[in-house]
């Protein structure tokens, strides 16, 4: 019987929501083993507050991590600490979120376990005692299914994609000692600009594309993506072009992203932004070649110039959320 | 300075997949390879300090098949000095299997700093940099946009949710690059007749056993097809009215 150890993440504090999504993935993994929950939280002191609410998300114990050097990512002294977690409980699973800090924390406990890892994936399960796990590779053009052959597994499974489910019971807590170790420091994080939504997190996407013409045209991407409530994107061409941030890129050399609606404006669809967004709910586009292959992949679309669209469209769907 | 870049052959990511006869694997009939986007990233910072420092050796390091010696000779014609096959018939999805046989060649090298791209578009695995680094005991920073070097001693910007770390760290370290950290060079002509004489050593990778299987590999399910709402911006009103009723987004 092996037990599945969730590792959470919180900011300030408060526990993310890809930490949810992580523990009832640990949840219905450990189900399948025939194991148990731990949830770690590792943080800054006063962050055991954090993991009350973890039980009711399906953990059966929670485990408290709790250091002043833990109030931000410390790359050493987290690995180090789910390391020797792992070590001392029988556990046939570590998971965490693929998020920025996840995606960094993974490998760096994998090593020290000497555990195969599996990361980003879309799916888990256990079948002929050992773990499996599903994932997109080329960026999301092919899907791989991996075996992992030995008795520890260490996976960080991706943001958006598992959805958060509810044990209705309340976990144990205790404490686990931090384990201080820093090779390298978080000296700070400078935040994005006020209210920013990350496009790999938000639920809606809004991109554009070269048929903005120019980068002061974005504004239109903007408010669209303000009316929607969502985060602005953007096609390798115009990132390339030094019209907006990589932080926006959506596909193969940028972010993959699986939002409640994605919005491609003047984009055309070449295979590696399609490969980046295809996993949306619902995909929208807008483009004056009917011919684009965007709209092989769009739900909806709409055939014509962007820049009699968009402003429609934002007031649009402005009045209709206001309503 | 003394720089090594791991660097990784993967097919261009405009390439179309096919999913190869094994079920488990790309076809890879008529696919054509590149060095990894991120690779270059690492491999113009390398070249970048190397100037800068006013000395040093730039090798680059890849792990694969005979045909990566032309991934590696890329990078001789970007600017460095030599090349390290590690022979593999094929690079294991065990990233801590690739780490191991990385690690074993990087020990005892005497370097100040060791590059990799922050994630390979194959695979999409983003493990092996850091582990190595773990094997090797070094600090690692990962995802790198923005690196200033002084005195030993390093500071990183990486890419969060919604902000920017400030990471600080000790050389020699591990760091993995993104795209923003530089503009990647293309090799001049020069520098490609240059990298024809510029040595390539080849040895076995001491790659161990491979504990990460592939069972299948299968092309994503298709979309359901969609429809083309109208022309213009008349289209709108029904757009709207479909995104709130039919497809409940709104």
């Amino acid at each position: 019987m092996a037990n599945v150890l969730a590792v959470t993440e919180q900011r300030d504090g408060a526990l993310r929501k890809s930490s949810r999504e992580v523990v009832w993935a640990a949840r219905q993994l450990a189900d399948a083993m025939g194991g148990a929950v731990d949830a770690l939280v590792l943080g800054g002191p006063g962050v055991d507050a954090a993991g009350a609410k973890l039980g009711e998300a399906g953990a059966d114990r929670v485990l408290v991590a709790e250091d002043a050097a833990f109030a931000r990512y410390a790359p050493d002294g987290y690995a180090a600490t789910v390391a020797a977690v792992a070590k001392a409980g029988s556990y046939g699973a570590v998971l965490a979120a693929a998020t920025a800090a996840g995606k960094d924390l993974a490998p760096r406990v994998a090593a020290r376990l000497d555990a195969p890892l599996g990361t980003d994936v879309t799916g888990v399960a256990f079948a002929g005692g050992k773990v499996a796990a599903t994932r997109p590779v080329y960026a999301g053009k092919a899907v791989q299914q991996l075996r992992f052959d030995a008795p520890l597994a260490v996976i960080s499974v991706r943001p958006n994609t598992f959805a958060p489910g509810s044990a209705g019971k309340p976990g144990t807590a205790s404490k686990v000692p931090a384990v201080l170790e820093s090779r390298v420091t978080v000296r700070e994080v400078k935040a994005a600009e006020q209210g920013k939504l990350d496009v790999a997190e938000a639920s809606v996407v809004v991109s554009g594309g070269r048929g903005l013409r120019g980068p002061e045209h974005f504004a239109l991407i903007e408010s669209l993506a303000k009316a929607f409530g969502g985060a602005v994107g953007a096609s390798r061409a115009v990132v390339d072009a030094g019209w907006r941030p990589h932080a926006e890129q959506v596909g193969q050399t940028g972010k993959t992203v699986s939002p409640q609606l994605y919005v491609a404006v003047g984009i055309s669809g070449a295979i590696q932004h399609l490969a980046g967004m295809r996993t949306a709910k619902v995909i929208v586009a807008i483009n004056k070649d009917k011919d684009a292959p965007i709209f092989q992949l769009a739900d909806y679309g709409i055939v014509g110039d962007l820049f009699e669209i968009v402003p429609k469209l934002t007031e649009e769907v402005a009045k209709a959320r206001a309503g | 300075m003394k720089i090594a870049v791991c660097i990784k052959r993967v097919p261009d990511t405009e390439t179309r997949i096919r999913i190869g006869g094994d079920g488990a694997s790309i076809d890879e009939s008529g696919v054509k390879f590149v060095v990894n986007p991120y690779d270059e990233f690492a491999i113009e910072e390398a070249l970048q300090r190397k100037e800068k420092a006013g000395g040093g050796e730039v090798v680059a390091i890849a792990l694969g098949p005979d045909a990566a010696q032309e991934t590696i000779r890329g990078a001789l014609a970007m600017g460095a000095d030599r090349g390290v096959l590690l022979k593999a018939d094929k690079v294991p999805a065990d990233a801590l299997a690739v780490a191991r046989a990385l690690a074993a060649e990087l020990k005892d090298g005497g370097w100040d700093l060791v590059l990799f791209g922050k994630l390979a578009v194959d695979d999409y695995n983003h493990g092996v940099g850091p582990m190595t680094a773990e094997l090797l005991g070094l600090p690692c920073v990962t995802a790198v946009v923005k690196l200033e070097l002084e005195g030993g001693r390093g500071v990183a910007e990486r890419e969060v949710e919604g902000g920017m770390e400030v990471v600080e760290f000790a050389l020699p370290a591990v760091l993995t690059a993104d795209k923003g950290l530089n503009t990647p060079r293309y090799p001049a002509l020069k520098g490609i007749m240059a990298a024809k004489k510029k040595p390539i050593e080849i040895k076995p990778a001491a790659l161990g056993e491979a504990r990460v299987a592939v069972t299948t590999l299968a092309l994503p399910a298709d979309r359901k097809a969609g429809r083309i709402v109208g022309e213009g911006p008349d289209a709108v009103g029904e757009l709207v009215r479909l995104l709130r009723t039919e497809a409940k987004v709104l």
